[in-house]
């Protein structure tokens, strides 16, 4: 699928992809999305330009593995449960910090850093088996 | 732990009490080996990082079992819900000594497995993921066997057999990718039914949490009734699936000899057994009224599991095949202690079920040590292993005696409890076969011996000659392989000649489980 236009089009759209799979994942705990849904469009995103500008050029892009990718995740999802044992509470009690910045409230969360291990984790994982299928295919 | 009665105010929804540090031995498990297991994956291509990574955090794991052991034996039943959120809607772990003591000696096996591995998995193996395959198995296996909520014990058996699928293929050879598929849809059917009965058990009572569970189930009128025994026999046949008992055990066989011998070893001695548990835990805690009533049934099928295994054993010509079966003939010892059911039985199927995680791993090790000194796993093709090392012979000869259950090694016990509960509970037949298998299992063993040992050479050898062209065992170097032989064969011989420590330590087990109410205090009677 090299056509000139997709070709074009192709990282702009990457671009704004991952850009909105970021505000999907942040915006998830209080309205529909989360992790799971931002890794999903994360990952098409990475597709797409896969598809368009060839897997090689996305593998260097990514520059680590998307299965290293995916085990970071899970590494953050995991560590995300254990500031409560500073706490005497249990696994995965989730902890808030809440401070103003500029007249917003910023609400950080261990339940957010467990959410960003779980975008990590769908990333790599779909991204991994995207691009295996893309890579069979070109060849 | 300090709840006085079982009917606790369960209507407040998070939990307060301070948790201390100690109670986080019982999620320890579970979260080492994940942190591993993604540290592992992340440095795969840095193959020789692999090993020492895995190899410190299968220590660490060790160590956290060990202490929740030294708890949970010191304390009691022990319980911690995910984020201090009760049950029965949160989630709760708890470590009780059935499942602490299994868990520690599995985590000992994986131990002693990453180590071989270490000297039998090549670059490219572990470059494919041995060792973070191996760590996340042994999530799947510590979760499985902590965990107080049956929906959360079907996520466990599929973290551990998503990772058993990944060391299964870890060669990618024709054979080997035959055995995987052969596994795997197999293992899918029977996660299947054990969704399906999980689903059918939370439509009938509204809840997962086994205390919860195992108290509402008691309260029934009529514990079989005709839901409850649906539900009790789709657990059954789920179960005997993973456990690979008779009529549906024909995958164990037929994929246990494709793997690298190390993922071999690990499979023979952790995966079946999870299976057991897992039905030790259904049918004794939560459902005996259904075991009860299918105890005729459970005993035809360990009967038949005992029979076809130590038969096959006999029949074929391959070490790792051979041993295959003995691990399916040890199957069916303990299920003939899930039928009886008392709690002598259910000791001794606890410990029938230590031991085995024990001895069948050192055994598929041995197979790989004498695959290393001979070339090869066929009967027909070795032999001379005596001359070439005896101290090896020896150490092989110890774990078929402890396979077969003959005194003074680890099998002996837990046989006797087992045919002491059966004629106890007047299953003559039960107890008969379970010596009659037993025998078989020695004739089995016997016959590896003489050919691969004790004969001086490959068939067709005069006699009195040796052909010995055989690796000494000296000349394989490396302490990664002897050493894990040498742990596991060390705690064959200990549990054989001082077994009064693992006789307490699983009659307290098995009491834990027939009667469920410490078990279920722990959950409810506050954190």
């Amino acid at each position: 699928m090299r056509t000139i236009i997709f070709r074009t089009i192709a990282p702009y759209l990457a671009a704004l992809m991952i850009l909105f799979s970021v505000f999907v994942l942040l915006r998830g705990h209080n309205e529909p999305g989360g992790g799971f849904i931002g890794g999903l469009i994360a990952a098409s995103a990475l597709a797409i330009y896969g598809i368009a500008c060839g897997v090689a050029s996305v593998r260097r892009a990514i520059v680590f593995h998307p299965m290293s990718i995916s085990a970071f995740g899970l590494f953050i999802a995991v560590l995300a449960g254990l500031p409560s044992l500073l706490l005497k509470q249990s696994y995965m009690t989730s902890q808030w910090l809440s401070f103003r910045f500029f007249d917003v409230n910023v609400d950080l969360s261990t339940p957010m850093l467990f959410d960003i291990g779980v975008y990590f984790v769908v990333v790599g994982s779909i991204a991994s088996i995207a691009l295996a299928l893309e890579e069979r295919e070109s060849d | 732990m300090a709840g006085s009665s079982v009917s606790v105010d369960i209507s407040q929804a998070m939990a307060v009490a301070p948790v201390s540090a100690g109670d986080w031995l019982i999620v320890a498990p579970s979260i080492l080996t994940l942190l591993g297991g993604s540290l592992c994956l992340m440095t795969r291509k840095n193959t020789q990082a692999q090993p020492k990574i895995g190899l410190i955090f299968m220590v660490l794991l060790v160590a956290a079992n060990i202490g929740l052991l030294a708890r949970v034996l010191d304390k009691g039943v022990i319980t911690m819900v995910m984020g201090n959120w009760l049950p029965p809607f949160g989630i709760a772990f708890t470590a009780d000594a059935l499942g602490v003591t299994l868990s520690t000696i599995a985590s000992i096996v994986a131990l002693c497995a990453a180590l071989y591995g270490s000297a039998t998995i090549d670059n490219t193996g572990r470059r494919y993921g041995f060792y973070p395959f191996l760590l996340l198995l042994m999530t799947g296996v510590s979760g499985a066997f902590l965990t107080a909520d049956i929906f959360n014990l079907y996520v466990w058996f599929e973290v551990l057999l998503i990772s058993s699928y990944g060391l299964l293929v870890l060669g990618n050879d024709r054979p080997q990718l035959d055995g995987s598929v052969k596994y795997g849809i197999l293992n899918l059917i029977g996660t299947n039914l054990f969704l399906i009965a999980t689903g059918l058990l939370y439509g009938m009572f509204g809840t997962l949490n086994m205390a919860d569970l195992a108290t509402k189930v008691a309260a029934l009128e009529n514990g079989a009734s005709g839901t409850l025994a649906t539900i009790a026999a789709l657990y059954l046949l789920a179960f005997a699936m993973k456990a690979a008992a008779f009529p549906v055990n024909f995958w164990l066989p037929a994929s246990y000899h494709t793997p690298n011998i190390a993922v071999s070893a690990v499979f023979a001695g952790l995966l079946t057994k999870v299976g057991v548990y897992a039905l030790i835990r259904v049918f004794v805690l939560l459902l005996p009224g259904s075991r009860a009533y299918m105890a005729d049934l459970i005993a035809l099928v360990a009967m038949a599991t005992m029979m076809s295994g130590a038969m096959g054993a006999l029949a074929q010509g391959e070490v790792r095949r051979i041993l295959g079966y003995l691990v399916i003939a040890g199957i069916g010892s303990m299920l003939g202690g899930v039928a009886v059911g008392s709690t002598l039985a259910i000791s001794g199927a606890i410990f029938y079920a230590v031991h085995s995680i024990i001895v069948m791993t050192a055994l598929y090790m041995a197979a790989g040590v004498m695959m290393l000194m001979g070339g090869s796993y066929r009967l027909r093709e070795l032999g001379g292993l005596y001359q070439a090392s005896p101290a090896f012979a020896a150490v092989f000869l110890v774990l078929g005696f402890a396979v077969s259950g003959l005194p003074p090694f680890s099998g002996f016990w837990p046989k006797v409890m087992l045919v002491d509960a059966a004629l106890g509970d007047g299953r003559y037949w039960l107890a008969g076969v379970i010596l009659l298998s037993g025998f078989l299992t020695t004739l089995a063993i016997g016959r590896i011996w003489i050919f691969a040992f004790w004969r001086g050479g490959p068939e067709g050898t005069a006699d009195g000659t040796s052909t010995v062209r055989i690796s000494p065992i000296g000349q394989l170097g490396s302490a990664a392989l002897w050493l894990p032989i040498g742990i596991l064969t060390a705690l064959v011989v200990y549990f054989g000649l001082q077994p009064e420590w693992m006789l307490q330590v699983v009659s307290r087990g098995a009491s834990g489980v027939v009667e469920p109410l410490g078990y279920v205090r722990s959950v409810f009677g506050g954190l």
